[in-house]
């Protein structure tokens, strides 16, 4: 009966609205926190840059390039990825976006017979790779939404660690780097070996010859080029965090957007069901009347109000 | 020197700008060199730190006392940068944590030879000199 398929499409409608709630509070969720994660990218930048001043200033002074964290190996055999994603779905491509840079980036390695490692961080990177047999490093997980130093720290010591003992000759870090709101873009930028240039560049030479160093320049720089990497790091995990929320942001509003256009439709349908199902069940009653027309004309008239007012009093028509 | 000149000090860690301020004078220790104090007009310098006690003498006259982690001090013309994974200003230092802190690195310490544990308990240290405290434990 008609009224089987009304109550089905209520159902689904009821559905629908429920989803809508939750899709739209993750929306206003993700929307504050753009904000605060776009703070913490901007307080970061202070430290990532007198760090950057200084690694420029010591070089420029003649501090020892031999250390491989500047000169880079001759011979560029294994490569190290830094896969940064998110803990999470349901936020869009930010996922898929820097997995398949990662992936296009193993297939070329691949292809040039040289070897790769994928460190994974978050554990959508993880369980993606894990599952397609990619050759994986340690993983790191559970800070995508705020990432904290420690956890730059962490995975820094681990990067640089495998580069140290020459198991990767190169790292490069994929993340989603956060332009604004309403822009942002996977990128891959070196690790280690450091980009010399991106360093010395903007530097006024000269000024920095004058420097007094406590102690020698080689030893400043060799336990400077380490938080330096975590620096980077750090950076990259709270582009990649803003970036997150700002993909979960557009998301859920789609899917909120999306959820409101489905129960337009499915409302409409309904209507038009429960419409169909009022006029079946009159002509119903009127038919069955004129049934009984050929007897008393008066009981029949009756009879069809009583089922009327019936129809009425439970709210059908 | 210009008389009245004044330095500005930063300290800055990776999370956000800890301290931010206008001194006369700063007080901070290097790896391998000992005290080392930064009046305005101090040549350029570069150097590592160990875990201190950095002392602040500020235009007003007051001193802020920090207790530096480690890190890096960049002296460029009038400006004193502090670059520190890990610092921690004289009000905010926790005195009981830091004792206990201390208490248990000593007691790790009188067992054995320990890099961790000597690395808390100069971290201790310069947390407890940073609040005032004298290195006599009180029990």
């Amino acid at each position: 009966m008609a009224g089987g398929q009304e109550r089905i499409l209520r159902g689904r409608i009821r559905s629908v609205q429920a989803t809508k709630k939750i899709t739209r509070a993750m929306e206003l969720i993700a929307a504050s926190r753009i904000v605060k994660a776009q703070q913490r990218v901007q307080a970061a930048v202070p430290y990532s840059e007198q760090i950057t001043a200084v690694v420029r200033d010591l070089a420029a002074a003649g501090a020892s390039r031999d250390t491989p964290f500047l000169a880079g190996r001759s011979e560029v055999k294994t490569t190290c990825y830094v896969a940064v994603t998110a803990d999470r779905g349901l936020c869009g491509g930010y996922n898929t976006g820097v997995l398949r840079a990662v992936e296009g980036e193993v297939k070329a390695d691949v292809l040039a017979g040289k070897n790769y490692i994928v460190v994974p961080v978050g554990r959508k990177a993880e369980s993606y790779l894990r599952f397609r047999d990619y050759k994986l490093g340690e993983g790191f997980a559970g800070f995508s939404d705020s990432p904290a130093h420690a956890d730059a720290i962490a995975i820094g010591q681990y990067v640089v660690d495998l580069f140290v003992s020459g198991a990767v000759d190169k790292v490069e870090l994929v993340y989603t780097r956060f332009i604004s709101a309403g822009s942002q873009e996977v990128v891959l930028r070196p690790l280690v070996p450091l980009d010399t240039e991106a360093v010395t560049a903007g530097g006024q030479e000269g000024v920095s010859a004058d420097y007094e160093y406590e102690p020698d320049p080689t030893t400043i720089l060799n336990h400077l080029l380490p938080r330096y990497v975590e620096a980077r790091i750090y950076a990259a995990l709270l582009n990649a965090a803003a970036s997150e929320h700002a993909f979960r942001q557009r998301a859920m509003k789609s899917a909120t957007d999306n959820a409101e256009e489905l129960i337009k439709n499915l409302s409409r349908i309904m209507n038009r069901a429960r419409q169909d199902s009022i006029t079946t069940e009159i002509m119903e009653i009127v038919g069955g009347a004129e049934a009984l027309s050929s007897g008393d004309k008066d009981e029949t008239a009756r009879l069809i109000e009583l089922a009327l007012e019936d129809n009425l009093t439970s709210g059908r028509i | 020197m210009a008389v009245g000149a004044s330095l500005t000090i930063e300290i800055v860690s990776p999370e956000r700008v800890l301290y931010s301020g206008e001194a006369n004078q700063v007080i901070t220790r290097t790896a391998g060199g000992g005290e080392i104090a930064f009046l305005a007009g101090h040549a350029p310098f570069l150097g590592s730190l160990v875990e201190n006690h950095t002392r602040v003498y500020l235009v007003d006259g007051s001193v802020q006392d920090i207790a530096v982690h480690g890190g890096f001090v960049q002296v460029n013309g009038s400006t004193v940068t502090i670059l520190s994974d890990n610092a921690e200003l004289a009000a905010e230092i926790d005195i009981t944590r830091a004792q206990r802190a201390r208490e248990r690195a000593e007691e790790t310490l009188r067992q054995g030879h320990d890099a961790e544990a000597e690395a808390a308990l100069r971290r201790a240290q310069a947390r407890l000199t940073a609040a005032g405290h004298t290195g006599i434990a009180a029990h």
